[in-house]
């Protein structure tokens, strides 16, 4: 049992970031924003700590402080031109935002162009990926907790509704944003910090993707959905390594079948049966 | 030097406004994003090539490419969004359905063709280029402008004088009231993935063509661009499209002569921006910004 986690602790590490990741988009998703920035506030903070780590020695716990700063400054940044922007519009922007910021890194001398930055320590192990992790999860359960997660959900729900009942729901907005900038943050440095050299393309639309993906297959307005979505597609191509050949039609047909059969998602499912 | 610009631009432009075209009538239509739009784009060019390869005549590869391209729409419709349709989905499900059938037609098509770039065994890129009073057009860039143009001048007819084009026109203004009115709703969904796809697959085929260059991801860059574009013009406007292809492309070629290739897709992601944050619905969009 020990060595296979060993052996597969490259694999469990990449499970803890794509969660955070996903955790990261379900804030915003849970205030109704389809923002989909996350990959490149995902990658400010990367370059940031990247930066920071080779440049200035700095060790692990600072440059997750000062990434994730950048990458919620960015965030609050993008939250205000795009203030009134709803659904396919706000993902549109988001993602042209993310477009711009892949091509600066690829034109910048500090960035390392194209080529990216390397050397960067390696020093994200599998206890801080996982220590992140539970950080984050038990910040966002104590979140659930408050009246903001109350104000989260109505302004999801229904925007004018909510904003009837005196909810601040332009604030909800904003710090939703702000927070999934942060998370998104935190995910990018564990991400520069264990995979010793990031390059623009890592922080691309594809990777935005990747990210939504997990988050709608798990239930796109939980917490819990972000996290088992992660988990189903990060494990998914190893378990059904046997297919090999076939491994991307049946990935793409897994989703649809989630996407058609299963409305609520895989964590919705689970909860229905509880119901039952 | 700055005509010569212009002309390029037209070209590409035209090429974008295409591709742009069928992203827009799908997003008119049904207030979708389909994000396989760019698959049909890549299988079409990989049909032509095949049928070329095999000894088809160019002009009849073309058409083959399209027709393939407008089934495959038909197909993608039937799985991943008519049954969305019925439960009301909104827009978000569609999104991804879009990104899993894109998954899927991509890996087929690299199990097929694999990952290796094609180029077309036809030679249209050796005839000579022509010269008028100090402006180059290659062959090849004179078929891609005057294909694109007759392929949108023959949407604007069926969508202006048939009995289909007000079908979608109805649907696309008010899709209860259409249905109320007797038009046949998902006939009329089915041709217009139909139309959209084979626009979408023959931009494919000419942009292979134009680079002589077929691949699996050719069409990654457009995908976005084409956001751009229909953004510029105005979601769901055809003639926005059309207009927002041709100044996307001219931009395009202007900055890559004056500024840099660098910068070039920066400047596209950084209007689409600007439009949406100053003016979301466009140059000719005509519907306010709704909460879809």
């Amino acid at each position: 049992m020990i060595s296979f986690f060993t052996s597969h602790s490259k694999l469990f590490d990449q499970l803890a970031i794509n969660a955070l990741l996903a955790l990261s988009l379900s804030v915003c998703l849970q205030a109704g924003q389809l923002a989909l920035a996350q990959a490149a506030f995902m990658g400010i903070a990367a370059y940031i700590s990247a930066i920071l780590a080779t440049q200035a020695g700095l060790p692990l716990v600072p440059c997750i402080v000062l990434g994730a700063l950048g990458s919620t400054l960015a965030a609050m940044l993008l939250a205000l031109p795009v203030r009134g922007l709803r659904g396919v519009f706000l993902a549109i922007a988001t993602i042209g935002f993310g477009e711009i910021l892949r091509i600066v890194a690829n034109n910048l001398h500090i960035t390392g162009g194209g080529e990216g930055l390397s050397q960067i320590p390696a020093d994200a192990n599998t206890f801080a990926i996982y220590g992140a992790l539970i950080v984050v999860g038990l910040g966002l359960f104590g979140l659930s907790k408050t009246k903001f997660a109350l104000a989260i959900a109505l302004t999801r729900e229904d925007e004018t509704a909510a904003r009837g009942v005196g909810v601040d729901t332009a604030g909800v907005r904003f710090w939703t944003l702000a927070l999934g900038g942060t998370i998104a943050g935190i995910a990018g440095v564990l991400y520069a910090h264990s995979n010793f050299f990031i390059t623009p393309a890592d922080f691309g639309f594809g990777r935005m993707e990747q990210i939504l993906v997990a988050c709608v297959i798990g239930g796109s307005t939980s917490a819990v959905g972000a996290v088992v979505g992660s988990i189903v597609l990060t494990l998914l191509p190893e378990t059904i390594r046997f297919l090999a050949d076939y491994r991307e039609v049946t990935n793409g047909a897994i989703l649809l079948a989630v996407v058609l059969f299963a409305p609520q998602g895989i964590a919705g499912l689970w909860q229905r049966e509880r119901r039952k | 030097m700055l005509v010569q610009q212009l002309v390029n631009g037209l070209v590409v432009g035209s090429v974008y406004a295409l591709f742009a075209v069928g992203y827009t009538l799908v997003f008119g239509v049904l207030d979708i994003l389909n994000l396989a739009h760019a698959a049909i784009f890549m299988v079409a060019a990989f049909t032509t090539y095949a049928l070329v390869s095999v000894g088809v005549p160019l002009w009849l590869a073309f058409i083959g490419g399209c027709a393939l391209a407008g089934v495959v729409g038909i197909a993608l419709d039937r799985v991943a969004f008519a049954p969305l349709r019925k439960r009301n989905a909104g827009t978000l499900i569609p999104l991804i359905s879009s990104i899993g059938v894109s998954i899927i037609i991509g890996a087929i098509a690299r199990g097929i063709w694999g990952i290796d770039e094609k180029h077309f065994p036809v030679a249209l890129g050796d005839a000579p280029p022509i010269h008028l009073g100090g402006i180059t057009v290659t062959a090849v860039e004179l078929v891609t402008f005057g294909a694109a143009i007759a392929l949108m001048l023959g949407l604007s007819y069926v969508l202006r004088a048939t009995a289909l084009g007000r079908n979608i026109r109805a649907v696309a203004e008010d899709r209860i009231a259409a249905v109320l009115l007797g038009v046949d709703l998902e006939k009329t969904i089915v041709m217009t993935f139909f139309i959209a796809s084979a626009l979408g697959g023959a931009a494919g085929i000419l942009t292979g063509l134009q680079y002589n260059s077929v691949t699996v991801d050719m069409g990654a860059g457009i995908e976005l661009k084409g956001l751009a574009v229909i953004i510029l013009g105005g979601m769901g406007s055809i003639t926005g499209a059309v207009v927002g292809g041709f100044i996307l492309g001219a931009v395009e070629t202007l900055s890559v002569a004056y500024i840099s290739s660098n910068w070039r897709d920066a400047i596209a992601f950084g209007v689409m921006f600007l439009i949406l944050v100053v003016r979301p619905r466009g140059l000719f969009g005509k519907r306010a910004l709704r909460a879809a």
